[in-house]
C-alpha cells in the first residue's frame, strides 16, 4: 500500500513537472512567436442563437485569414464543459485562450490555473465577476448595460406624449448570464425615472425561441393589456411574436416589441413591422479579437476593456440595412 | 375498504393531488386560469397551453414508459427530436416549393423514416449486442446532437412553410394538433399493449428477461420494438417542437427532454427497475411537469428561485409516493384506529 502511494505521488509530481515545463515553454516563447506559429484556444458558449453562430463564424474566419491556428470548442451552454475545454487548452499549452463565459461566476480556479501556466486569457462578449482582474488580460465585447439603456431610451421617447401607464413584460436571458443581468439593469435604470412605466412580469426564456414563446403565452394570459415586450435577444422576441399572433393580437401594433441583437431573422421581423426597435449587439468581433491576440502574445499592454462598435435599428433603418446583413 | 382509503392508497393519489394543488395555486394567482376562449378559431387559455406545451413531453414519456417497463431506458430521445426537426427543416428549405403540402409530407415522412432507423440502432445495441440500455442510448444522445448539427450546419434554420407550421400551431375542431397527436399516442399505446398480450410480454421481460424467454417470449424482437416506438414518439414530438418555434435548432430542440420524460414516468409510479407500468400514471406525470412550468410563469416566481421551486415539488411527489411513506401512513392510521377502539371499549 505504502509503495503504491509513493508511486502515485511520484507519478503526480512528474505530471506536474511535465505540465509545468510545457506551459513554461509556451509562456516564455510567447513574445518571440510569429503570428503563424501561434495556437489559440477558443471556448465558445454554444450555438444557442443565430447571434452566437454568427459570432462563431466570424471568429473562425478572422483567425483563418490571419493564419493563426484556432482550437475551437463548443460548451453547449454548460459551464462544466467550458471549464473542461479551458483545462485541456492549458494542458495542450496553447499560446492564448479566448472564451465567452456561459455564466458570470465560478471562474477563479480555472483562470488561476491558466495564469499559473503563463497563458494569457481574453474574455470575449461576456464578462466574469472575478474580484481579481489580473486573471485575464482584457475583455472584448459589447457594453450590455448600454444596450439596455438604448432600449429604455427608445421606449421613453416612444411614449413621451402619453401619460397612460405602460405595462411591460421582460423576457430575460439565461439566469445568471451577464447580458441578462446587465440588459435588465440598463433598461430599468432608464425607465425608473418615469412612474408610468411598469415591468409587470419578468421571466427567463433562456435566450431561445421556444422559451420566449412559452413564457409569453403564459404571461399574456396572467397579465391583461400588456403594451410592450422587452426581450433580451431576438430569438426570444421571435418566439413572443408567435405567442402574440396565437392570442389574436398584432405584434408591433397591439404589443410593441423591443429586442437586442439584430440577427437576420430579427431584422426581417423588424422590417416587416412585427418588431418595433432593435438594439444591435455586434457579433462580428473576430478581427478585433485577432488584433488583441497578436498584441497579448507579443507581450504588449492592452486596454482592460475593449468595446465593440454598435448601433440601433428602427423599422425604416432595418429595411435599408437588411439586404447587406451578413448574419 | 372505505372509498377514501381506496383513493388514498392508489398509486396515482399523490401525483394527482400535486397536480390539483398546482392548479389551485394557479387559480389563486390568476383567477382566469381556467377560462377558455376561442381566438383565431382555436381554443385559447392557460389550460390549453399546458396541454399543448406538455404534448411533446407526454408523447416521449409514453414511449419511455414502455422502454422502462422492459428494464431499459432511452436517453437519446432529445437527440432524436433534434434530428427529426433538422431533417424535416433541411428538406423543406432545399425544396423548390417549400410551401406545398407535398413537400411537407415528404419532409415528415423522411424524418420519421430516419427515426425508425435510429430506433432500430438503439434496439439492436440493447437486444442483439447486449449493451446496457443507459450506455447504448447514451451513444446516440451524444452523437445525435452532432448529427443534427451537421444537418443544420450549426445554424438555427428558420422554416416558414405554412403546411409544416400546422404541426405546431394547427387545430382540429379548435383543439391544437399537438394535443390530438399526444392523445392518439396514448390511445395507440394503450390499445396495443393493454388490449393485447403485448403489455404482459413487455412487463414479464422487464421483470425477468431469461424466464420470459424460457416461457417462449421473443424478448429480442420485443426490445427492438419498444425502442423503435420510443424513437417514433420522439420524432413526432421533435417535429411538433420544431414547427411550433418555426425553426430547427439542433442545440436546443428537445434539450433535457429525456429527463422530463423519465421524471414523468417516475412520478406516474412506474419503477425504473422495470416490470409493471402505468400509462395513465405517465400522463399525470407529464401534466404535473408542464403545469409546474406554467405555474412558475403564472405565479411570477423569480427566475433565480425557479429551480428550487421545481425541485421542491418533484421531491415532495417522490417522497410522498415512496413505499416507506405509505408504510408510515398505514402504521399511523392503524395506531389511530386502535386508539379509538381502545378509547371506545
Amino acid at each position: 500500500m505504502k509503495k503504491f502511494v509513493t508511486g502515485l505521488a511520484a507519478a503526480g509530481a512528474m505530471l506536474l513537472a511535465l505540465t509545468g515545463c510545457s506551459a513554461g515553454a509556451s509562456g516564455g516563447d510567447g513574445g518571440e512567436k510569429a503570428p503563424e506559429d501561434l495556437i489559440v484556444g477558443f471556448a465558445q458558449v454554444g450555438a444557442e442563437s443565430g447571434w452566437r453562430t454568427a459570432n462563431t463564424k466570424d471568429v473562425k474566419r478572422a483567425f483563418e485569414e490571419a493564419g493563426i491556428e484556432l482550437k475551437f470548442s463548443d460548451a453547449q451552454q454548460k459551464q462544466e464543459n467550458q471549464i473542461k475545454a479551458i483545462r485541456s487548452y492549458i494542458q495542450q499549452g496553447v499560446d492564448v485562450i479566448a472564451f465567452s463565459p456561459v455564466v458570470e461566476s465560478g471562474w477563479d480556479a480555472v483562470l488561476q490555473e491558466a495564469k499559473d501556466a503563463g497563458i494569457p486569457v481574453i474574455l470575449t462578449d461576456r464578462a466574469v465577476d472575478s474580484e481579481d482582474d489580473s486573471l485575464y488580460e482584457t475583455f472584448l465585447g459589447s457594453d450590455f448595460v448600454e444596450e439596455g439603456k438604448k432600449a429604455g431610451e427608445w421606449l421613453v421617447e416612444e411614449y413621451a406624449d402619453s401619460d397612460d401607464p405602460v405595462k411591460i413584460i421582460q423576457l430575460e436571458g439565461t439566469t445568471g448570464a451577464a447580458p441578462a443581468i446587465d440588459r435588465a439593469e440598463g433598461f430599468a435604470d432608464v425607465i425608473k425615472d418615469d412612474s408610468k412605466f411598469e415591468i409587470v412580469a419578468s421571466q427567463t426564456g433562456d435566450f431561445t425561441r421556444a422559451g420566449g414563446k412559452q413564457v409569453t403565452e403564459a404571461l399574456l394570459k396572467s397579465n391583461s393589456d400588456v403594451d410592450v415586450i422587452y426581450s433580451h435577444n431576438d430569438d426570444m422576441g421571435l418566439g413572443a411574436i408567435e405567442a402574440i399572433e396565437e392570442a389574436g393580437l398584432t405584434p408591433g401594433e397591439d404589443i410593441k416589441i423591443i429586442t437586442v441583437d439584430a440577427v437576420k431573422d430579427g431584422m426581417t421581423a423588424l422590417a416587416e413591422g412585427k418588431i418595433n426597435f432593435i438594439v444591435e449587439c455586434n457579433p462580428l468581433l473576430g478581427d478585433q479579437l485577432v488584433e488583441l491576440v497578436k498584441k497579448v502574445a507579443a507581450g504588449e499592454d492592452v486596454e482592460k476593456r475593449v468595446v465593440t462598435e454598435e448601433t440601433t435599428f428602427t423599422q425604416e433603418e432595418a429595411k435599408e440595412a437588411l439586404p447587406d446583413r451578413k448574419y | 375498504m372505505t372509498l377514501l382509503k381506496r383513493i388514498t392508497s392508489s398509486k396515482l393519489f399523490w401525483p394527482i393531488a400535486m397536480l390539483l394543488a398546482l392548479l389551485v395555486i394557479d387559480v389563486i394567482a390568476f383567477p382566469g386560469f381556467f377560462t377558455i376562449q376561442i381566438r383565431e378559431g382555436a381554443l385559447y387559455g392557460s389550460v390549453i397551453d399546458i396541454l399543448r406545451n406538455g404534448s411533446p413531453t407526454l408523447m416521449i414519456a409514453i414511449g419511455m414508459t414502455l422502454v422502462i417497463a422492459t428494464q431499459g431506458i432511452d436517453l437519446s430521445v432529445g437527440s432524436v427530436c433534434a434530428i427529426a426537426g433538422a431533417v424535416a427543416a433541411a428538406i423543406i428549405l432545399g425544396s423548390p416549393n417549400p410551401d406545398s403540402v407535398g413537400t411537407t409530407i415528404v419532409a415528415i415522412g423522411t424524418a420519421i423514416a430516419v427515426s425508425l432507423v435510429l430506433g432500430i440502432w438503439n434496439g439492436a445495441l440493447v437486444a442483439v449486442i447486449g449493451i446496457q440500455p443507459i450506455v447504448a442510448t447514451l451513444i446516440l444522445m451524444t452523437a445525435g446532437r452532432g448529427i443534427a448539427m451537421l444537418i443544420t450546419k450549426g445554424q438555427i434554420i428558420t422554416v416558414s412553410s405554412d403546411a409544416f407550421r400546422y404541426l405546431g400551431s394547427g387545430v382540429i375542431f379548435g383543439v391544437p394538433f399537438a394535443v390530438v397527436a399526444a392523445a392518439v399516442t396514448v390511445a395507440f399505446a394503450g390499445l396495443l399493449t393493454r388490449r393485447t398480450a403485448l403489455g404482459l410480454f413487455i412487463e414479464s421481460t422487464g421483470i425477468n428477461a431469461r424466464a420470459s424467454r424460457m416461457a417462449g417470449i421473443r424478448a429480442r424482437g420485443l426490445l427492438i420494438l419498444v425502442y423503435v416506438f420510443c424513437a417514433l414518439c420522439s420524432a413526432v414530438a421533435g417535429l411538433i417542437l420544431t414547427s411550433s418555434q418555426t425553426a430547427a435548432d439542433a442545440n436546443n430542440t428537445g434539450l433535457f427532454i429525456e429527463l422530463d420524460a423519465i421524471l414523468a414516468v417516475v412520478i406516474g409510479g412506474t419503477s425504473l427497475m422495470g416490470g409493471r407500468y402505468s400509462l395513465w400514471g405517465t400522463v399525470v406525470g407529464a401534466l404535473v411537469i408542464q403545469t409546474l412550468v406554467t405555474t412558475v410563469y403564472t405565479v411570477g416566481i423569480p427566475p433565480i428561485v425557479t429551480m428550487v421551486f421545481k425541485a421542491a415539488v418533484v421531491a415532495a411527489v417522490c417522497l410522498l409516493q415512496s413505499p416507506k411513506t405509505a408504510e408510515y401512513l398505514n402504521a399511523w392510521r392503524r395506531r389511530r384506529v386502535l386508539r379509538t377502539e381502545v378509547a371506545a371499549s
